[in-house]
């Protein structure tokens, strides 16, 4: 310290900084152990059903516990609920609540607190962002839409520990949904007082291993142990300091400079350099995403034409993207689902395994069957956002499809909310790009996004095979029948090609040496109690 | 008022005409061999070859500055970005030298009421935090080289407006002004026929002063990732980039880098030592 | 009567902004992700995106009239004027320690080149200052990072929310580089001329010795052309912090800026504006009411 500030007083040889007044802020406490996350951009928002972002739900994952939690490996795990049962037709759910659990405030965690809170999701007024978790609970639809009153939501309280939870039909991964922070309970008493300021620090009532003490916004999130969470024993970590860090390549030089102890993410550029120099630090593993390239199936030339479709996508030597453009582990992409998802074989395109150029010299046959060529020549846009990596794919793209004659792409680079409102539109838009992140450890998570009718289906996919065979899926109460039904779905979206998939990305991370119990899991899950820090 | 002052005293001129003469030719030769370069080799600037991805500068291979990320052929498209970003600070200071120059002549010709409402406006604007405005028109727009001219140029046309009126005003008091008066000449013909051929000199050593801010804003523009559009590339854009690989490939950086910085240097001391041969006595 | 006669101008600004704003395509709630239509509906109306423009941009102004900026759409917990008033105090004791350093350091290079014109100094003064100005802030603030942040470790990587001075340094220094050399060559050409004018020539005459001729007769009028600086300086300042603040991760005006542009987060964009607008503003009153003490001439006016 005696040395930094001497050659901060050398720095202050200009008089106008002494204005800054050389103070830093002092050593915290010896004894506390504080762990500073990079968490990527501002979350935006504290309250668990105003909140859309990963970002924020990585905070949320620390201030508040639904009543299922997942393990650093992604198993699922009991959290606020202690036990429950499941009626064997899969659509009533019964949970016992820990008679421990409790408010940061001290107040305990009622059945009644979950009531409230699911109401208060589904309530038109509370204008949610992410509703897909409750989506599956009885009259959840009528309500959002406003057709009932929340108080039909099929949740109750029969005492003070006991909540049922009624479906409208049985889905398989419901306990999954359940960890998701949108399902969180929010404390009422403090809302109610507070209304749009029951978030910030001194007013946020949890039920997490952490409480919020201070929020910068722009900056830093810092919480600090709750002793009044159940399992309080167990949190390993007193202060956690979740930084925001939207510029990836400065956040590895914050995680460099010794400042974080674990990033957000690993900007490709720097990915060589950091496996080489601190292999161990590095820490990838699969992701339940994929970035794919979609096809506007309301444009003409590429509904009419599956071959110039599948010629589009075997034209794409994915390898190479996934391991010289992108190049962090990232698997190339022959299918939709990503591997990893228990129980689940994803289907893959039938020339997965065809080597390059036979590939290529098939692309170019099936392109000469569309009717395209050098005397025919075609023109496609491809749109992506503004960012490094998805201009470096799309340039790669580019050039492969060139190979194929007559053939021209034009790239167009629009800012994120440009791209999203245009592929929305459906008039403009050709070729985009966009990628699927999956919100539980289930295919159908990718799989629905292109039934006919889901908001999600950007491609304008419609198949009504498709869509019976996922439906058929949704009713068979067999895990085993119902996964078979989900491939056949996949194999049958795959062959029609209204997207190509290009790569399965991974989560990669910075981890400090440190840093203790972390986990590799699928869902990019990391709580901060579950981790402890060494010296 | 402009935002780049003489370096050059009075007496230094003849050194000064020396220097404007190095620079122009530099800036000149840079432009010629941004157009001829191309000619010359046999790479193009958007071909990628991943089989030779971030190959270090050399003298007798096929890649004279080495290859980016994409394997792309930096020397040609260093060449590429000088075309697009001279071509964009050129053109942008058009633009503002269009509007500059006719706000400016009529308000000074006009002068009186209609000069000091005009002027309060030119002050109303200098209160417009014009780079917000510019990122809007970036983020509104599709991207296209000819909105990159128009929000460069309407950021820096005040200036050549103010210019433009004080010289107006003096002009206006010369006799072959009131000469056309008395032949019947219109108003708006004596400002477009007889005053504005008399502000060029002014307004070209202005403009050389303009290019180089055209360019940095371009390349801010090109750092928000708002600039032109790939695999068209300008210098800032080329600088931004190399930014990210400043540890492992520094060629990337260094090389558009410093032709960004011989540019702007030449511009600047060409403009300087212009206007100290136009109007040695104008210092400020 | 200037505060006036700013309002029309600030009635232009809003207008404009507002206009451009609610033009982008795509609105603040688009995602990979679409929302279910009946959602949708619920988030319009929460935030009267449902009503007309017209009645939208009444509302607006109606809000802005008693001082309320309205609801940030994507930083959803927050007003935009609890954000400003955030960000606002960092990014001016940013931007205002930046032009202090850039004024010292500037004038007192641009009178030492001009005290000994044409030596090496100068030449060395000018030298710098010509690369001061032709090298973009975004290369030199990540480097400064690399060299003094990750190499050296002298100071930190980022301001990374404590307000401790020595993580605002780096920001300082590559925020003033660029307003250190143009201040230099302003300064040294400006004190050139009034070294050489016909007063300081009569002071020289009557035997006042060089440094009581600096600080009586040439300073003030050697400093009139900085002023005139300062309006594009404070752009250009504004322009650079956007950059600074990204680099070093501090939560200033120029980063919400952006962030809200590209997220159309229509009243975040709109009040920032809006703020900078009334800042410019007054900061132009003020400099001319300081042009008025140097310059008896204006005074008199």
């Amino acid at each position: 310290m005696k040395k930094l500030r001497r050659r901060c007083a050398c720095l202050l040889v200009v008089g106008a900084l002494a204005l800054a007044a050389c103070g830093g802020s002092g050593p915290s406490p010896e004894q506390e152990s504080v762990l500073n996350r990079g968490n990527g951009v501002e979350p935006e928002s504290l309250d668990v059903h105003r909140a859309a972002s990963t970002e924020a739900h990585d905070v949320q994952r620390d201030i508040g516990e639904g009543l299922t939690g997942l393990t650093p490996q992604g198993e699922l795990r009991a959290a606020a609920a202690e036990r429950w049962e499941v009626s064997a037709d899969g659509r009533q759910y019964t949970f016992w609540l820990r008679p421990d659990a409790r408010w940061s405030n001290g107040e305990l965690v009622t059945a009644e607190d979950f009531v409230f809170s699911y109401r208060r999701l589904v309530d038109p007024a509370t204008a949610a962002l992410y509703v897909k978790s409750v989506s599956d609970i009885e009259n959840a639809a009528e309500i959002i839409a406003g057709d009932r009153p929340p108080s039909e939501l099929g949740v109750i309280a029969t005492d003070t520990h006991t909540l049922e939870i009624r479906l409208r039909h049985a889905v398989p991964y419901f306990l999954n949904l359940l960890t998701h922070p949108s399902m969180f309970p929010v404390h009422r008493g403090s809302l109610e007082e507070h209304a749009d300021a029951h978030t910030r620090p001194g007013n946020l009532v949890g039920n997490g291993a952490y409480k919020l003490v201070d929020w910068q916004v722009g900056s830093v999130i810092e919480l600090m142990r709750n002793e009044h969470y159940w399992d309080n024993a167990n949190t390993a970590i007193d202060r956690v300091r979740h930084y925001v860090t939207s510029e990836p390549m400065s956040e590895l030089s914050r995680y460099r400079a010794g400042e974080l102890q674990v990033t957000r993410t690993i900007p490709p550029e720097a990915f060589a350099q950091m496996q080489a120099q601190r292999p161990a630090e590095v820490r990838v593993s699969a992701a339940l995403s994929v970035y794919y390239y979609g096809l506007n199936m309301t444009v003409p030339v590429l509904s009419e034409n599956p071959k110039l479709r599948q010629a589009l996508s075997m034209a794409i030597d994915r390898e190479v993207i996934a391991h010289d453009i992108v190049g962090r582990g990232e698997k190339p992409a022959y299918g939709w689902v990503p591997d990893g998802i228990a129980g689940y074989q994803g289907r893959r395109f039938p020339y997965a395994s065809m080597p390059a150029e036979e590939r290529l010299a098939t692309a170019k046959q099936l392109y000469r069957e569309a009717g395209f060529g050098a005397n025919k020549p075609l023109r496609l846009e491809l749109r992506y956002n503004t960012s490094d990596t998805h201009k470096r794919i799309a340039l790669a793209a580019q050039s492969m499809w060139h190979e194929l004659p007559g053939l021209e792409i034009a790239l167009i680079n629009e800012e994120f909310q440009v791209l999203v409102d245009n592929i929305r539109q459906r008039e403009i838009t050709q070729i985009f790009r966009l990628l699927w992140i999956g919100d539980y450890d289930d295919p159908h998570t990718f799989l629905s996004t292109l039934e006919s009718d889901n908001p999600s289906n950007f491609t304008a996919y419609q198949s009504k095979i498709f869509d019976s065979l996922m439906q058929r899926a949704a009713e068979s109460t067999d895990p085993v029948r119902r996964n078979v039904f989900l491939g056949e779905a996949e194999s049958e979206m795959l062959a029609d090609h209204p997207l190509i998939p290009l790569y399965f990305m991974v989560n990669k991370s910075m981890v400090s040496p440190q840093v203790e119990g972390w986990g590799d899991n699928v869902l990019n899950y990391h709580y901060s109690q579950h981790l402890s820090l060494s010296n | 008022m402009s935002l780049a002052p003489t370096l050059l005293p009075v007496r230094q001129q003849v050194r000064g005409s020396r220097l404007v003469w190095i620079c122009a030719s530099l800036l000149a030769f840079i432009a010629i061999a941004s157009v001829a370069g191309p000619f010359l080799v046999d790479n193009d600037y958007r071909s990628t070859d991943f089989d030779n991805i971030f190959l270090p500068p050399t003298i007798t291979g096929q890649h004279f500055f080495g290859t980016d990320d994409l394997g792309r052929d930096l020397f040609v498209r260093t060449l590429l970005g000088v075309r697009i970003t001279l071509f964009v600070a050129v053109i942008a200071s058009f633009v503002s030298l269009f509007i500059g120059v006719i706000y400016g002549a009529i308000a000074g010709y006009l002068g009186g009421k209609v000069d000091a409402l005009m002027m309060r406006l030119v002050d109303a604007m200098y209160a417009l935090p014009f780079i917000f405005f510019v990122i809007l028109l970036m983020v509104v727009f599709e991207r296209s080289l000819l909105l990159i001219f128009i929000a460069i140029g309407a950021i820096n046309w005040l200036d050549m407006a103010r210019i433009v009126r004080g010289q107006t005003l003096s002009l206006k008091q010369r006799s072959f002004v009131d000469a056309a008066k008395l032949i019947g000449v219109s108003s708006f013909g004596i400002v477009w026929r007889h005053i504005t051929p008399n502000l060029l000199g002014l307004v070209i050593v202005y403009m050389t002063l303009t290019i180089p801010q055209a360019i940095l804003v371009e390349s801010f523009l090109s750092f928000l990732g708002l600039g032109v559009q790939e695999p068209q590339t300008s210098l800032g854009a080329l600088v931004y980039g190399g930014t990210n690989h400043v540890q492992s490939a520094t060629w990337l950086i260094v090389i558009p880098a410093t032709v960004l910085a011989v540019i702007l240097v030449c511009f600047n001391f060409l403009g300087d030592g212009l206007r100290e041969l136009a109007d040695p006595k104008s210092k400020t | 009567m200037r505060i006036l006669g700013a309002i029309p101008t600030l009635l232009l600004v809003i207008a404009v902004a507002f206009l451009m704003v609610r033009a982008a395509p795509g609105g603040p709630f688009d995602s990979e992700r679409a929302l279910p239509p009946d959602v949708e509906q619920n988030i319009e109306k929460a935030y009267h995106l449902d009503e007309p423009l017209p009645a939208q941009f009444v509302r607006y102004l109606a809000g802005i009239a008693v001082g309320d900026f309205g609801p940030s759409f994507r930083y959803r917990d927050y007003t935009v004027s609890e954000i400003i008033r955030q960000a606002f105090p960092l990014s001016m004791r940013l931007g205002a320690m930046a032009m202090l350093l850039a004024l010292i350091v500037g004038v007192s290079a641009g009178m030492a080149a001009a005290l000994h014109k044409n030596s090496m100094l100068d030449r060395l003064i000018s030298a710098v200052a010509m690369l001061g100005i032709s090298v973009p802030i975004f290369v030199v603030a990540p480097l400064m990072v690399l060299v003094f942040a990750v190499s050296l470790d002298w100071l930190p990587a980022s301001y990374a929310g404590s307000a401790g001075a020595d993580r605002l340094i780096m920001p300082i220094i590559a925020l003033a580089l660029p307003q250190i050399a143009y201040i230099a060559r302003l300064t040294r050409a400006s004190m050139i001329e009034i070294m050489a004018s016909d007063f300081v020539r009569t002071a020289r005459a009557q035997g006042l010795r060089t440094a009581s001729i600096i600080r009586y007769h040439a300073i003030k009028p050697a400093m009139l052309p900085l002023l005139s600086y300062m309006g594009p300086a404070i752009a250009a300042v504004l322009t650079g912090s956007i950059v600074v603040e990204q680099v070093f991760g501090i939560p200033g005006v120029g980063q919400f800026f952006i962030s809200g542009a590209l997220n159309r987060d229509y009243t975040l964009v709109l009040g920032i504006t809006v703020f900078y607008a009334v800042i410019v503003i007054v900061l132009n009153l003020v400099v001319d009411l300081l042009y008025g003490f140097l310059d008896p001439r204006i005074r008199s006016r």
